[in-house]
């Protein structure tokens, strides 16, 4: 699924690397412990999470991940926007909940890591 | 092993947002040399769960990388309280860690388990009220 995809479903706001919105995902991963992430998670994967601080960012930069989505309109800090700009990772802001966000993105294709 | 690049780092352990910084930089630095990207994968993934380690219960410390033509070695040392005992601290899901570490998303018992899963060796010694050394290897073809 292309990230710009993931937007339209997600009805998200663009925060950062615009320019990367016609990437593929090929799962997605919807946590809140970055542990979990750092255990399960394979490349070229989506974050939804409801977590907001820097080490979000990086444990996406060390899964090689192009793209997170902070649920519940969460904002990130600038600093975060930034070590996110820094790795090329896309990263959205959308009013929905972690359960619907997964949800849609799910039914519409994108299934989790296997 | 003969020769051999090494990269050292003072890991900040008042900061916890900072955590992370230093395997970040190893990740640049391997690709500008040319590793290959799943080696560059397994030794930051490893390299940043103990490095949070670091953090979360010693209070900091230092990491060195040695860059080998056939393998990169990570030694992560604190002089923290030590691991009283290994065996539980390598089970998943076993963690001191506070609660207000879990709220930042980590301390779940994950760390050291992830460090072994994504290495080719890990070595832990561990002196209670001393300190701990870490030193793990992910082996690779002709770096250097």
């Amino acid at each position: 699924m292309k990230i710009s995809a993931i937007k339209e479903l997600l009805d998200a706001e663009v925060l950062t690397c615009e320019e990367g919105l016609d990437k593929h995902v090929y799962s997605a991963c919807g946590c809140d412990l970055m542990s979990d992430v750092l255990a399960f998670v394979k490349d070229q994967a989506v974050l939804l999470t409801g977590l907001v601080n820097p080490q979000v960012i990086r444990t996406a930069v060390m899964m090689d991940m192009v793209c997170v989505v902070f649920v519940r309109s969460k904002a990130p800090s600038e600093e975060m926007l930034e070590l996110a700009r820094d790795s090329g990772i896309v990263v959205m802001s959308t009013e929905k909940t972690l359960y619907t966000s997964c949800g849609l993105l799910f039914s519409n294709g994108l299934t989790g890591v296997r | 092993m003969a020769e051999e690049l090494v990269f050292r780092f003072d890991v900040d352990g008042e900061d916890f947002t900072s955590a992370g910084q230093a395997s970040v930089q190893v990740k640049k630095n391997l690709r500008q040399l040319g590793v290959d990207s799943e080696v560059i994968r397994r030794v930051s993934i490893a390299m940043y769960e103990g490095e949070i380690n670091m953090v979360i219960h010693a209070g900091g410390g230092t990491a060195l990388v040695k860059v080998y033509p056939d393998c990169i070695e990570i030694v992560l040392e604190d002089h923290g309280p030590g691991i009283k005992d290994i065996d539980l601290a390598m089970q998943e899901g076993y963690s001191t860690a506070t609660d207000t570490i879990r709220s930042l998303g980590f301390g779940a018992g994950m760390g050291l388990p992830n460090m072994k899963k994504y290495t080719d060796s890990m070595d832990i010694e561990s002196t209670v009220g001393v300190g701990t050394t870490i030193t793990m290897r992910v082996n690779c073809q002709e770096v250097l």
